[in-house]
């Protein structure tokens, strides 16, 4: 895949205080494990999204370690406890030192 | 005679047949085993005796196709500072590397779950450990049967 991977989030906006909400995500990426090989017998390289970060307000409440048996395409979902008004933040990184970023807002009542 | 000679020529056939199932059969990779994941979890955690029980691994019995094999682990958790799921580790024991993912969470989380999709070899055991706030272990496995393997073999 030599597209950029677009991360996707699905993240309710509004919700009440000590509301445990879900948080839906999912990246376009390949996964390449490492261990397939080419048509020449060469094995592919790894290149996999090895990490997954969610944070609140700058503090991360969850994080991921994905080895190379996460599907390609990886989705991902979480809870998390609204206590108050502010912004997510998800970063996933890219074995080749890549970050892909996405935002969402959170208003609570 | 005769009779003879043909029996012998099908045994020679089955004999061949049967070596030749036995090479397609075996892995053309380095799998990983049990003895793979007990050694990640000891690096890990160390000689510590994990319980059973708390943990809820939801995995399908039977996967169609193992490069998309849905899987939600949740901890059952009160999820407060003095008493959360800190760490939840998934290992599988026929891929060829054991680890599939490990996820960290944190009181804010409000629920130890989390749900992801992956890829499987082979039918194999998902073994999963939970670490909790005070150290205690918790773990939890279920065999998953796979139709199709999943790594590009």
């Amino acid at each position: 895949m030599s597209n950029k991977p677009t991360p996707r989030v699905r993240v309710p906006a509004n919700a009440k205080k000590d509301e445990i909400i879900e948080i839906k995500t999912l990246i376009s990426h390949e996964m390449e494990s490492g261990q397939r090989r080419s048509a020449d017998g060469k094995t592919i390289p790894r290149k996999i999204i090895n990490t997954f970060t969610a944070a609140f307000n700058g503090k991360v409440f969850f994080e991921a370690t994905w080895h190379p048996s996460v599907s390609a395409n990886p989705y991902q979902s979480m809870f998390f406890r609204a206590s108050e008004s502010g912004e997510f933040a998800f970063s996933w990184k890219d074995d080749d030192g890549s970050v892909y970023e996405s935002k969402a807002k959170l208003t609570v009542a | 005679m005769a009779q003879r000679a043909a029996q012998t020529r099908r045994e020679t056939l089955i004999a061949g047949m049967a070596s030749f199932a036995a090479a397609a059969i075996a892995p053309s990779l380095a799998l990983a085993d049990a003895a793979a994941v007990e050694a990640e979890i000891k690096k890990l955690y160390g000689d510590k005796k994990a319980e059973a029980g708390r943990i809820k691994l939801d995995v399908p019995q039977i996967a169609e196709n193992g490069l998309v094999v849905p899987i939600n682990v949740e901890v059952e958790s009160p999820m407060t500072a003095a008493d959360h799921v800190k760490s939840v580790h998934v290992f599988a024991d026929g891929n060829p590397l054991p680890g599939i993912v490990s996820y960290r969470f944190t009181p804010e989380s409000g629920r130890a779950a989390a749900s992801a999709r992956m890829r499987l070899a082979q039918t194999q055991n998902i073994i999963c450990i939970a670490e909790m706030a005070d150290g205690k272990l918790f773990t939890a496995r279920s065999e998953v049967k796979v139709t199709i393997g999943g790594c590009g073999g």
